[in-house]
Order: C-alpha cells, then sequence, then structure tokens
C-alpha cells in the first residue's frame, strides 16, 4: 500500500475506481484471480459472469466485507484499504445488495434516516424530516415516506434500497443484479433514471447483471468474470451479445435443447381446486387459485417473486399446511403424505435445494435415498436400513449425474451448489418412475452447464408424459419450457398464455398486476 | 454425462477422530480448569484427582459403586439423547425420572402379593408409562401447540418433583416413616437384587439394553433414518412427506420411558421405596451424558460409567479434602461447559479435514 496517502474528505463527485490484480482465495478455492477493473469517473460499468464466476465476491472486495489477499483498489487515483463498509461509505462506495435490508416494522423515512453511520445518539427527527423531504424532492423516483417497509412490494422496496445509497450521498453505487424482483418495465425504468444520473456526472455505476439487454442499453463499459478470472472487458457499444457470451462461457459453445416431442397432452395429473394458504405472518398468500396439468405437459408460472408462488410449491411440497381447498393427484385428493407421494410417483425440485429438499450434515449417498430408504431393497424386513446398499446406489447416480464429491459419505452441505441441485434431480427422476413433478426457480443460481442438464431432464419428462409444474422467475425459462404460461399476481393466476402466442409486455404488466 | 473420479473407497476416519479428540480434549481442559479451582480451594490439584481415580476406578469395590451410579445415568441420558436426534433439546430428564419412579413404587405396593418376577416386571412397565407421559406430554405440547421443549420440560422437572414432595408426604406416606416421609417399602425379595453376587444391581442390564436398542433404532432403522432427517433439516423431512409430529412424539415418548425406567430402578434397587431421595440429580447429570457422547448410545455407556465415577468420589473429595460437597458439581459444571463449548469448534481444524482426492 502506498506511504503518502492525501487527507481524506467524502467526494463531492463520482471518484475514479480501479482494481489491479486483486486476488481474493478462501482456503484452497481461488475465488478472485489477479481480476482489473477500471470504472472512470461518471460512467455506467456493467460486471457479467456465470453464477459463481467470483463477481460478488470482488465487489464485497470494494466494499470492505473481504480483504482481497493480493492487488491494490485504488479510488481517485490512490491506493486506499477498505477493511469495512464504513471505510468504503467514507470514499463514497455504496452497494444495494441482492437481498433487502430494510427494518421490516420501520417507515420508509425512519430506514433511511437510520442508514445514515454519523447518526447522533440523539435524534432530531424534525431536522432529519427536513432533510429528508428536501432530499425526497431531488430523487429519481418517489414512495411514500410513511409507508411501513412491511408493507412494501418487493419492486418497492429494492427502489428504497437505491434511494438509500444516494440518500447516503454514495457517488459510487454497485447494485447486485438488483433487477431479480422487478418487472422487465420497472428494471428498464430504475436503469433509465440511474443512467441519467450518470449521464449528468453525478454518479458512478457498477452494475452486477447476467442480462445482456441491461448491458447493451444501459451501461457504457463492461468487465466479463469467468471462474474468478478477468477473460474479457470494453466498450459496450464495441461488442456485441455473441461476444461477450463468448468471453463468460470461453469459447462459442453448441448449445444442446432437448426438443419438445409434438404430443398431445393426456388425462389430468395434478389439479388444484380453491386452493388457499397464508405466509408465515397469517397473511393470505393464495386466495383461491385453481389450475389443471395434464400429463406430458409443462405449466409455467410466471410472476414476481413474493406474490404467493413459494407457498403455492410449499404446500404442493407439505411444508406448508393449505388454509383451503384441495390438491388432486390423478383424480384422487392429495395431502402429501410419503404413501400418496410415492402411489402417485409426485416429485419436486424446490428453489433452494439445500435448505428445501436435503439434509446438508447427511452423505451424498443418504440424501440419494431420501425418497426410497424404507421400501426394498434399500430398508429390509421393512425397518432395518442397509448402508451398504445406499452407499451402493449413491454411488451409482453420483457417476450417472456427474455428481461431484469427494465420496459417498460426504456431507451433502459441502457440495457446489450446481452439484447439490444435480444430487436431488438424480433422487427425483433419477429412478424414471416420476408421474408428477413441480420444480421451482430449478436453475436458480446454476451455470450454464448445470442449466442446460435441467432444462433437458424436465423436457425429457414431459416427453415421458409427466405432469410438470414449473414455477419460475425467469421469463425466458418459461418460454422455453412451458407449454402453458399462468401469470400469478397476489396470490391469484390472472393470465393465462402460450410460448407461441406470448406477448412479454402483456404478461409484464399481469406481473405486475395491472 | 460425464464419469466422475471417485476415490475406490472412501475413507472418513479424519472426521471420525474428530469426533473424539475434541470431548477428549474438552474433558482434558476441564481438568485443568478443575484443578485450578482445588488449587484455590487450598487442596492440591494432582491428588485430588488421584483420590477421584480410586474412588472412581481403585478397586472392585469402588468400581461396583460406580457401576451402580453409572445405571441411571445411561438411562436418564438416553431421555435427552433420543428427542436430540429430531433436533429438540429435552431437559425433562429428572421430572420423568421421578414420575417413573412414584409410577414403579405405586405399581410395586399394588402388585406386593404377586410373585417377585411378576411384580418386578410390572413395575417396569409402569415406571417406564410413567416417565413415557411425562415426556411425551412435553413432545405434544411441542408439536400441537408450538410450546418450547425445552422451556416445558424444565417445568415439569419442579412440578414433579412437587407431586413427589406431596405424594410421600400425604396420600402414600407410610406413618412408620418419621425422619423421612416415605412410601411403604417393599418386601425385600420384591427388590432389584445385584447381577451374580455382586453389589451392582439389574438395573445395569437395563441401561446397557436400553442404550443398545437406543443406538440400533436410531443408527440402523427406517425409523432412526426418518427421526435424523427431521433432525437434520425439518423441510426436507417434511418434503418427504415424513409425519413429522408422530415421529417426534414416539420419540419423547421412548425417551421419557428410559428415564422412568430409571426412576424404577432407584426405587427398586437402591430406596426400596419412595421418597425425596428419587430426585438426586440423576435427570441433570443425564443431560451432560448425552451431550458429552454426542446423543449416541453406545458411547452414552462409557460416558455415563466415567461421570459414575466421579459421582461416587464425591464423599472422598468431602472428607479427605475438605473441600465443600458442592465441588463434584462444580467439576460437573466445567466438564459440561467445556463440551458445549468444544461443540462450536468442529471443523475449525484443519488435520481434521478429509483431504481432497
Amino acid at each position: 500500500m502506498s506511504v503518502t496517502i492525501p487527507p481524506h474528505v467524502r467526494p463531492k463527485h463520482p471518484p475514479d475506481l480501479e482494481l489491479v490484480g486483486v486476488t481474493k482465495r478462501f482456503g484452497a478455492f481461488t475465488a478472485n484471480e489477479a481480476v482489473s477493473l477500471k470504472v472512470k469517473a461518471g460512467t455506467f460499468h456493467a460486471l457479467i459472469g456465470e453464477n459463481g464466476a467470483g463477481k460478488s465476491t470482488l465487489v464485497k472486495c470494494i466494499m470492505g466485507y473481504h480483504l482481497a489477499d493480493e492487488g491494490d483498489i485504488l479510488v481517485g487515483g490512490h491506493s486506499r484499504e477498505i477493511r469495512n463498509p464504513q471505510d468504503a461509505y467514507e470514499y463514497g462506495i455504496g452497494m444495494v445488495y441482492q437481498h433487502f435490508t430494510l427494518v421490516p416494522a420501520m417507515t420508509v423515512a425512519e430506514n433511511l434516516v437510520l442508514s445514515r453511520p454519523d447518526l447522533p445518539a440523539i435524534i432530531n427527527w424534525r431536522n432529519e424530516f427536513d432533510r429528508l423531504y428536501a432530499f425526497m424532492r431531488t430523487a429519481p423516483f418517489q414512495i411514500d415516506l410513511d409507508t411501513p417497509a412491511s408493507q412494501l412490494a418487493a419492486g418497492e422496496k429494492q427502489k428504497v434500497e437505491i434511494l438509500k445509497q444516494l440518500y447516503l450521498d454514495s457517488k459510487f453505487l454497485i447494485l447486485d443484479e438488483p433487477t431479480s424482483v422487478l418487472t422487465p418495465a420497472e428494471a428498464d425504468e430504475v436503469l433509465g433514471l440511474l443512467r441519467a444520473k450518470v449521464v449528468a456526472g453525478e454518479l458512478s455505476v457498477l452494475l452486477i447483471t447476467h442480462k445482456f439487454s441491461q448491458v447493451l442499453n444501459f451501461c457504457d463499459d463492461v468487465t466479463v468474470l469467468r471462474r474468478g478470472r478477468q477473460t474479457g472487458s470494453g466498450r459496450v457499444k464495441d461488442l456485441t451479445a455473441d461476444q461477450m457470451a463468448a468471453m463468460m462461457m470461453g469459447g462459442q459453445r453448441e448449445p444442446k435443447i432437448v426438443p419438445k416431442a409434438a404430443t398431445a397432452p393426456g388425462p389430468v395429473s395434478l389439479a388444484l381446486r380453491g386452493l388457499c394458504a397464508d405466509r408465515d405472518n397469517g397473511v393470505p398468500a393464495l386466495v383461491g387459485v385453481d389450475l389443471e396439468v395434464r400429463a406430458g405437459e409443462v405449466v409455467g408460472i410466471a410472476g414476481i417473486s413474493g406474490n404467493g408462488q413459494r407457498e403455492l410449491v410449499e404446500v404442493i411440497a407439505g411444508q406448508r399446511e393449505a388454509t383451503g381447498g384441495e390438491i388432486r393427484v390423478q383424480g384422487e385428493v392429495y395431502t402429501s403424505t410419503r404413501a400418496e407421494a410415492c402411489r402417485h410417483q409426485v416429485f419436486l425440485l424446490p428453489e433452494e435445494p439445500l435448505r428445501n429438499a436435503c439434509v446438508p450434515h447427511m452423505g451424498v449417498a443418504e440424501n440419494l435415498a431420501l425418497r426410497t430408504f424404507d421400501q426394498p431393497p434399500l430398508a429390509r424386513a421393512g425397518f432395518f436400513v442397509s448402508q451398504a446398499r445406499i452407499r451402493a446406489k449413491g454411488r451409482e447416480l453420483i457417476a450417472r449425474y456427474g455428481i461431484k464429491t469427494r465420496s459417498p459419505d460426504t456431507p451433502i452441505g459441502d457440495l457446489s451448489g450446481g452439484n447439490v441441485q444435480r444430487a436431488v434431480l438424480a433422487r427425483e427422476l433419477g429412478s424414471g418412475t416420476a408421474r408428477v413433478l413441480v420444480a421451482a426457480n430449478p436453475c436458480f443460481g446454476l451455470d450454464f452447464a448445470a442449466v442446460e442438464t435441467i432444462h433437458g431432464q424436465i423436457t425429457e419428462a414431459r416427453n415421458r408424459g409427466v405432469g410438470v409444474l414449473l414455477v419460475s422467475e425467469d421469463l425466458d425459462e418459461l418460454l422455453a419450457l412451458a407449454d402453458r404460461i399462468v401469470v400469478i399476481a397476489h396470490g391469484r393466476f390472472v393470465y393465462e398464455t402460450t410460448p407461441a402466442t406470448a406477448d412479454i409486455t402483456t404478461i409484464g404488466h399481469h406481473m405486475a398486476g395491472h | 454425462m460425464s464419469t466422475p473420479a471417485l476415490p475406490p473407497t472412501s475413507r472418513r476416519w479424519r472426521p471420525a477422530l474428530e469426533a473424539v479428540a475434541l470431548p477428549v480434549g474438552a474433558v482434558l481442559v476441564a481438568l485443568l480448569l478443575f484443578g485450578v479451582f482445588c488449587a484455590v480451594q487450598g487442596a492440591n490439584p494432582l491428588s485430588v484427582f488421584k483420590a477421584i481415580q480410586r474412588a472412581s476406578f481403585g478397586s472392585w469395590y469402588s468400581f461396583q459403586n460406580t457401576l451402580i451410579r453409572a445405571a441411571p445415568l445411561i438411562l436418564t441420558a438416553l431421555c435427552t439423547a433420543l428427542p436430540a436426534r429430531l433436533g429438540l433439546i429435552v431437559i425433562g430428564n429428572e421430572g420423568a425420572l421421578v414420575v417413573g419412579g412414584l409410577a414403579a413404587t405405586a405399581a410395586g405396593l399394588a402388585a406386593a402379593s404377586a410373585p417377585p418376577v411378576v411384580a418386578l416386571t410390572i413395575m417396569v412397565l409402569a415406571g417406564m408409562a410413567g416417565g413415557g407421559a411425562w415426556i411425551g406430554l412435553v413432545g405434544l405440547l411441542h408439536y400441537q401447540r408450538g410450546v418450547n421443549e425445552t422451556i416445558s420440560g424444565l417445568l415439569l422437572n419442579y412440578v414433579a418433583i412437587a407431586v413427589l414432595s406431596h405424594l410421600v408426604n400425604g396420600p402414600m406416606r407410610d406413618p412408620a416413616s418419621l425422619n423421612k416421609p416415605s412410601s411403604y417399602s417393599f418386601a425385600e425379595t420384591h427388590q432389584l437384587g445385584g447381577i451374580a453376587s455382586s453389589n451392582v444391581h439389574y438395573g445395569l442390564v437395563f441401561g446397557v439394553v436400553f442404550a443398545v436398542f437406543a443406538w440400533v433404532l436410531m443408527e440402523h432403522t427406517t425409523f432412526g433414518f426418518k427421526a435424523r432427517m427431521i433432525g437434520g433439516n425439518i423441510r426436507a423431512a417434511r418434503m418427504a412427506g415424513l409425519p413429522v409430529a408422530r415421529l417426534g412424539i414416539t420419540t419423547c415418548l421412548l425417551g421419557g420411558a428410559a428415564a422412568g425406567l430409571a426412576g424404577m430402578v432407584e426405587v427398586a434397587a437402591i430406596h426400596g421405596r419412595a421418597n425425596e431421595s428419587l430426585a438426586a440429580g440423576y435427570g441433570y447429570a443425564g443431560i451432560l451424558v448425552a451431550f458429552v457422547a454426542r446423543f449416541r448410545g453406545l458411547p452414552i455407556i462409557l460416558v455415563a460409567v466415567l461421570l459414575g465415577g466421579i459421582l461416587a468420589s464425591g464423599g472422598i473429595l468431602q472428607r479427605q479434602f475438605k473441600l465443600p460437597d458442592a465441588t463434584i458439581l462444580v467439576f460437573q459444571g466445567i466438564v459440561f461447559l467445556c463440551i458445549l463449548f468444544s461443540d462450536s469448534l468442529y471443523g475449525r481444524f484443519a488435520c481434521f479435514k478429509e483431504k481432497t482426492a
């Protein structure tokens, strides 16, 4: 680190920010290796890469959450040591995280005021509110200051998070995939307004994203990461989406898409009749939804997260009690018991598989046996479990699905996210006997190769005659896989279309509940 | 799909070694701290350790004393260990022991005219039923009404001890028991005798059998697999369609039955009747045994024998070193805290990690 650092005051203009050869290791794992990146003052910079490429780790080094093992961070041309987010704040750097950091019970105004690191011990609320109203007059978008954060929709919360950074007078804004909870129209609006502030020279933005359209429409420069290394950078106007994809993937690739067989859907395999469910806090999440999924058909549920999708999947999975209505599978009432799931061969690919579908400290082989450990041949005399047979069966599935694990006994919690999802896929679809499959954001956080595998398996299952309910926040995924798309908003199914006739704008309107 | 390179045989001896090394290390640290405590009290720590060793394992006579104490410890430890595999922290052991002892006493007195084997069998069943119902209630409150199982179990301990006190001072009291209010005594023939002319009573056999049963149940049966799934991730267990509440309450019943059996052993082999000596702290010490043994059936036997030895040496410490009689409790407490602390160290030492292939 340099010796002569000029005394520092919080910047009034966006600073230049440069990373030089930043390396970050976690034990034996290298998350970032010699990454260099330069964001010129007053530019909109995109940081793109597959999931697990090291984007979040890199920006956490800028924010002081991690200390880089090697390399320098230069702010305004001087090497700076950023040891914690407070340091980052002093340099005018602020970040909007993927998860929300608002206090639910407090109003928007209280949340904004309390975010100030230099808040005095005794708060003069009148002064604070005066300041806040003055700020809101110049803010790019408006939110009612007196609304409790808990009553805001996900998109509004995201806007408050961005407002918070502007209120803190951050001149360098880092956005970590900020648009995943916004509708396409909202995302364009927010990025457009930030873009205007950048063009006016009031702000620099570093945007982490995986949507090329956002890079092409809003960004000046782009840096690409792949497996922790910087594999490309340049001015956006000199690049095409294909070139950027090649940088992310390491060379051109042939997508292997399993074609959808042209079969007529069979009888109804999964039916929801007036299904109702509550959130954890007792507020209704699903208000009487009806749906039929036929054999050999993929029905996609589109919607912004937090509109009842999670509760819907949890009810079908038996993780949440329905407060009304019923589920029928192959015509019979279904209450998610083990016997019913086995009789009707209902399988699940839930989101966050480690949290929803695995026992983290149990071995990979034991986790692969969660569905079958109490049936022959894994169970003897209906009561004794054969560890040897569980291990043998586990080895077979591990090999067939290419699950990377040190041994069949390694706790599944030690595996990477992609391999956990592969293991769940192997367990749920490996037997090939599924008749109903419910998948929720099955590809969230996975790289292209894993996504391709999972999409292929879902389409193959559909072609075999499985009835598939696919809940996803990724519209592209639904357009590629689904036979019908149903839009959920505020706990109701509000719109239905097919991929062939789908109009993104119309779907977006319905997702937003208009 | 690619073929992964798996090692031909998987050896996970390093994590297994960790599971032994950490508790042993914790006990060594506890000995060190206890040594400091003794030194502060004016006793030479080394001679205190030597005296504990002599009083617990020094001779066949003292080892028998140790085993007599180990028997109820094994059983009460199971009361914490079994539900712990489902993620429940149950500490109602003392209450379950007391209720089991009371139920066994009532049954034994009612069956006083039956042949000894029949009477003792009835007492065993009554003790297990009493303790099982007590902890079963804890499970029921937890799964049906969401009551925290640790708190309800703890409070039910006080209820049980109060009920014991009420019964032996009132309805069950033998008018002849003047100094220490007690129930009527069992006939000599209806008490639980020694194994093959030793002082060690059959309670030890009950304990070992129950511990082996618990070990087989949890490690080798579908029931145990389900229990471990629930303990490991209740959401995954629900997704797999397991009847979480039924399995949980059943396990609480089993754990309570073990502690209730400990109560039966105490009244039938040690006291010969029910009185307030029944609440002698074996229930609380059992919690310690369960944690040290990491809730596994077979290690519980070993740990209970070790702790039984420490308990057996309490008198010596008082007489020989003029240490206060709570000294043994201080030692227990230090061991417990060290063991709980060592739990937080799993995965912190690189030498116990599996080597990446």
